[in-house]
């Protein structure tokens, strides 16, 4: 035990801050994003994550946006178990048949105000799989997206960046 | 009833419904810092209160008044709860209408209404949290029960503040049965406030949880009484744990100025805890659903073995 | 006793035979209108349910007066039947009066047709059972104590087969007559030994006779066995769980909520009033009978898959901690600490009192469920709050009380329970004081695996989704059955709400049995519930209740003024897996499953798993009671043998006979020459 504690207080604070960039960090935002709901939620964000039909890259990025480097914790963005505690959708993956059911009850339980996001190009308009017998494609042919951000998969950097412009903190 | 008392208990009201979020956030920085993370702000209870407030609330067709009201219920359980506890001061007027029987009473009442609101709409993980629910307060409702009983054998009184102005106002000796409770309070604690070893409160599996299980339909304004109520329990039982074993400077009757001085005091106080708690959290693992019961009922029983000591010794 | 032809002199007591009469005559009325179900169910129960409203009002009145004493011309030539009218009866005929007013105008609601029995009979069986209880309380001698305790026992039988077409109801009414008989056996020897060789077997010479200690601890034992088997103490509780179900409802909610006190006030009466000197393990044995038989009946309550077993041993539960409160006055009455001593029996009298109107409660309403869906068992209910709210509601209100929680009676009654054990450590014997809190614990203990009961039971039953599709069918409770739950539920809340003016009902009762009273220092606290010193302890549960109810009336009004109150109904969430069913919620067995793993040892389980390569795999536990084969089998195959053993002696044929008696003739003769 006090061979943890002070490899803790050898190790310190080891959250990277987050570089600003001149491009965009969302593509394709739609009307709500533009309208800044995302400014209502008062720097507090509760996501809930759903993988419909992804590889995982995108899910193994998105967990790492839990740890200590990246820590999107200090900015008030927590991941929740129930959309119905939810103000942001993270959807990965072209919507497989399977999983349209899902993500369409997941969508349908969330409070307004709410935003959706789709992640990685499988998630923007189908990737390699496209629409087809298996899959739905984008994301979009399924719930109303608010914006989009790209990758195969996105670094958890582009993932922060989207995510805290999504709520109008740069 | 004096005015001063009157103050007083509205002050530990106001004071506990302010100071839970920051406890609770106070909790979070720690478990933060110690994984090397840097943290949310002292204050995000706060907006994620705000934002849940201001959110459109949403409710399966099927829920039943009583899963709209209980919400309030519990929320007002934990906040009578947190009054006739003493926080700040020994003066409070609400103090014999609720002794320390009926502060696990109130805890009871709370816990069962959590748990019919989850039956309520009929979802799988609903009733499975209120059954879990309900094993962890059988066992821990009891043990709760023995650690106040130690107290009160000792100060020969269940009033809660007769017992902390009579534990104050001893010299500072190490009763064992004291002791023996302590640990037992602390087991205790951990398991109701749904804390690493008993129950991880930032878990997604639901088959998991035990509290968060049962609070997975609310949404908005609900969800945000039942949060705060979560926050107010905690503080709750931080301020009965401080009550109990470590009951200097709490002010008493007819003194202003010391009711001055307890605010910092208490401060000083949960601050020192609320770290405990998160190293507890950090350097613990989550136990097996089947081990629960194994440890709080190690909790209890040390709790019956101080009230023997006490017996036994004939001194606390 | 005064002439009956004034009736402005008459007495309480007179006021209560009247009653008692009155019951008898309705009964006669029921069996004069045999199978006219109507008048019987309209007519003539709201008729005994407004007598038993005189009966609460007279013995309200009558707690409070000195005994008065009657001899009625009945009876044999040398013992007429002596009736007696004291607090301690007074207290039993409020509980009587204000129980069976509930049940019998719910009872009115409930009749329907072709149920077995007429309803013309079960209106006579009905009210000679409640005419014989309330003459069981007032009785003063043994003889009409036996009668009218073997016309209450004759007349519940025939009520608890009133379905006597199926076998299960019959076999359970079998077990019940068999324990029934054999603790009136222990009640009549334990009468014979109290009247001390003198022959005369009146109560008032019982009170003056001096047993030695030997002698009173058998007469002890002996009513603790009788009366404990009427009441449903350890070992000898196997026909609660059985009968208690197969009668139908409101006598299930008369004999859970009236019978099993009477017998209680059997153990009162013997022990604290007719027995003089008392020796201290006494209370430690009923202490440990109660304690045991809690834990035993809160345990299987746990377990249970049908609606009125779980409150059967949830009734076991509640009469073994009323025993438990029994035994800690008993033990303070041997130190002779009479304050404490009234304030352990104040606290078993408070929950005799909370726990017959909220299991009665309990039991109308499994009643109403049962006539609107046709199940009992748990796994084919559920969501019935939707269909019947009329029934939810007070449901909910008694499920609170039962599971012992503020602002309700049954509370109070553990509250005044754990306080007198936190005063034990006064006792001059220090083996006692360290088994009081371990006592202390297990009390604790119990009443929160009531809780855990009594929310499987509500949560099953009405919250959730039906489990059934034929429930959506369930219609609400009729007129009539909602006057009586609401007459219930009115006194689960006094009984919470105004603890002094109960305790002050309860004060004449333990002045008598212990000497002593909490209501003088009730009397100088006002509003606050103090048993003993307001620096001691204190509670006030209108306050705690007005406490609760306005941060509820703030937290609405604020978040509706500071935020907004919009509310949209959606479907329900539950993880977005598409085919849900009913199926999915938690079952009455899943509930139990945790208590049913910690206790096993408590349990004899049967098993039956699958196996890998059945064509139609199926799962099945049964969970039974080991002491009816421990313990009953054991005993009922050693009668069997023994009968069969002497049966031996009758072959059947004349001389055989014949030779018996003259071998008998002979010894005889032998025995007198000598």
């Amino acid at each position: 035990m006090l061979r943890i504690l002070g490899k803790i207080q050898r190790i310190g604070i080891i959250t990277e801050p987050v570089p600003a960039r001149d491009e965009p960090a969302l593509s394709e935002v739609g009307a709500q994003l533009k309208a800044r709901i995302g400014e209502r939620f008062g720097g507090s964000l509760a996501i809930r994550e759903v993988d419909a039909g992804s590889c995982n890259g995108c899910e193994l990025e998105i967990q790492m946006l839990g740890n200590p480097y990246y820590s999107i914790e200090r900015f008030g963005v927590h991941f929740v178990a129930s959309p119905r505690f939810a103000d942001l959708l993270l959807v990965t993956g072209p919507v497989s048949r399977h999983m349209q059911a899902a993500l369409l009850g997941t969508y349908a339980a969330m409070p307004e105000p709410r935003l959706v996001i789709a992640v990685g190009h499988c998630g923007a308009d189908g990737g390699e799989f496209g629409t087809s017998y298996a899959s739905c494609g984008a994301v979009a042919n399924v719930i109303p997206v608010d914006a989009v951000i790209r990758g195969c998969p996105p670094t958890p950097l582009a993932l922060m960046r989207g995510i805290l412009e999504a709520i109008g903190q740069r | 009833m004096s005015w001063l008392g009157a103050f007083s208990q509205l002050l530990a009201m106001l004071m506990a419904l302010l100071l839970a979020p920051l406890l609770t956030g106070w909790v979070n920085q720690w478990r933060a810092r110690l994984q090397n993370k840097s943290a949310p702000g002292l204050l995000q209870p706060y907006r994620m209160l705000h934002k849940l407030f201001n959110k459109e609330s949403v409710m399966a067709d099927r829920a039943s008044p009583l899963y709209r009201t209980a919400p309030y219920i519990i929320f007002s359980c934990m906040l009578l709860a947190c009054a006739i506890i003493p926080t700040l001061s020994t003066d409070l007027p609400l103090s014999p209408a609720a002794d320390a029987i009926a502060l696990v009473g109130l805890f009871a009442l709370a816990r069962v209404f959590i748990s019919l609101a989850a039956m309520d709409v009929g979802t799988a993980f609903g009733s499975l949290g209120a059954r879990r629910e309900m094993l962890v307060g059988f066992l821990a409702e009891p043990a709760l029960l023995m650690v106040l009983f130690c107290a009160s054998m000792i100060t020969r009184s269940t009033s809660l503040t007769a017992i902390v102005e009579n534990l104050a106002h001893r010299e500072f000796a190490i009763y064992p049965s004291l002791l023996l409770a302590g640990v037992a309070f602390t087991m205790v604690s951990l398991a109701e406030n749904a804390r690493v070893p008993v129950d991880n409160p930032d878990t997604h599996l639901e088959l998991t949880m035990i509290h968060e299980a049962m609070i997975l339909e609310y949404s908005a304004r609900h969800l945000a009484l039942l949060e705060w109520a979560a926050s107010l329990k905690l503080f709750a039982y931080s301020c009965a744990g401080l009550a109990l074993f470590f009951p200097w400077g709490v002010a008493e009757a007819h003194s202003p100025l010391a009711l001055l001085l307890a605010l910092p005091v208490l401060l000083f106080k949960l601050a020192i805890g609320g770290f405990l708690l998160a190293l507890i959290e950090t350097l613990s693992a989550k136990m097996r659903v089947f081990r629960v019961p194994e440890f709080l009922g190690t909790a209890f029983l040390l709790a019956v073995l101080g009230l023997l000591v006490n017996v036994l010794l004939g001194v606390g | 006793m005064t002439p009956f032809l004034h009736p402005t002199t008459w007495v309480h007591l007179d006021w209560v035979l009247v009653v008692v009469v009155a019951w008898l005559l309705i009964g006669v009325l029921g069996v004069a209108a045999l199978r006219r179900f109507r008048f019987v169910a309209v007519v003539l129960f709201p008729m005994g349910a407004f007598f038993s409203v005189l009966l609460l009002a007279v013995s309200l009145s009558a707690v409070f007066s000195a005994p008065e004493t009657a001899v009625l011309p009945l009876g044999l030539p040398q013992l007429p039947f002596h009736l007696r009218l004291d607090s301690l009866s007074a207290f039993f005929l409020v509980l009587i009066g204000g129980v069976s007013a509930g049940v019998s105008t719910f009872a009115a609601g409930y009749f329907r047709q072709g149920e077995g029995t007429p309803p013309g009979l079960i209106c006579l069986e009905y009210h000679v059972f409640l005419a014989s209880i309330a003459l069981v309380v007032m009785a003063d001698d043994a003889y009409l104590f036996m009668v009218v305790w073997e016309t209450m026992a004759l007349s519940s039988f025939f009520l608890v087969v009133a379905n006597h077409r199926i076998p299960e109801i019959r076999q359970a009414g079998y077990v019940y007559m068999l324990v029934a008989h054999i603790g009136a056996l222990g009640i009549l020897l334990c009468f014979g030994l109290l009247q001390a060789n003198t022959g005369d077997y009146t109560f008032a010479n019982m009170r003056q006779q001096h047993l030695t200690p030997f002698w009173g601890s058998v007469a002890f034992v002996l009513a603790v066995f009788g009366f404990g088997a009427k009441a449903g103490i350890l070992p000898l509780h196997a026909w609660l769980p059985e009968a208690h179900p197969a009668a139908p409802s409101p006598f299930s909610a008369l004999m859970s909520g009236v019978m099993l006190k009477i017998a209680l006030y059997g153990i009162l009466r013997v022990s604290f009033d007719l027995l003089q000197e008392h020796i201290w393990w006494w209370g430690v044995l009923l202490m440990g009978l109660g304690l045991v038989t809690a834990l035993f009946g809160v345990v299987f309550s746990t377990v249970q898959v049908e609606m009125k077993r779980l409150l059967a041993y949830s009734s076991i539960e509640n009469i073994g901690l009323i025993c438990t409160g029994f035994g800690l006055s008993l033990l303070f009455l041997a130190y002779d600490m009479k304050a404490l001593s009234a304030l352990a029996l104040t606290a078993a009298m408070y929950h005799m009192l909370a726990h017959a109107f909220f299991k009665s409660l309990l039991f109308c309403s499994t009643g109403a469920v049962m006539h609107a869906t046709g199940e009992r068992s748990l796994g084919k209910l559920g969501g019935l709050m939707r269909y019947m709210p009329w029934v939810a509601w007070p449901t909910l209100i008694g499920v609170l009380a039962c599971a012992g929680l503020p602002p309700f009676g049954g509370f109070i009654a553990e509250w005044l329970l754990l306080q007198s054990f936190l005063f034990t450590t006064g006792v001059p014997s220090s083996f006692l004081d360290m088994l009081v809190p371990v006592m202390a614990a297990l009390i604790a203990l119990i009443a929160a695996l009531s809780g855990y009961t009594m929310v499987k039971y509500f949560g099953v039953i009405f919250l959730g989704q039906p489990r059934e599709e034929n429930l959506a069918h369930a219609h609400d409770a009729g007129p009539w059955e909602r006057l009586g739950m609401v007459w219930l539920v009115l006194g689960c809340v006094i009984l919470g709400l105004m603890p002094s003016q109960v305790i002050a009902l309860i004060d004449p009762t333990t002045n008598l049995l212990a000497g002593a009273g909490l209501a003088h220092t009730l009397a100088d606290s006002g509003w606050l519930l103090v048993p003993v010193s307001i620096e001691r302890a204190s509670y006030a549960p209108a306050i705690f209740l007005l406490g609760v109810l306005a941060s509820m009336g703030l937290a609405f009004l604020l978040v509706r003024k500071l935020y907004h109150g919009r509310l949209r109904r959606v479907p329900p969430w539950d993880c977005g897996f598409p085919w849900q069913t009913v199926r999915m919620q938690d079952t009455a067995e899943g509930f139990g499953q945790p208590i049913r793993q910690i206790f096993e040892p408590f349990f004899r389980m049967k098993r039956q798993l699958p196996g890998a390569f059945d064509a139609q795999p199926s799962y099945k536990v049964t969970v039974e009671d080991p002491l009816w084969y421990a313990l009953y089998l054991p005993v009922a195959r050693l009668v069997e043998r023994v009968s069969r053993i002497v049966g031996l002696l009758q072959q059947g044929r004349i001389a055989v006979y014949l030779m018996y008696s003259f071998v008998t003739l002979i010894v005889v003769l032998l025995v007198v020459k000598r």
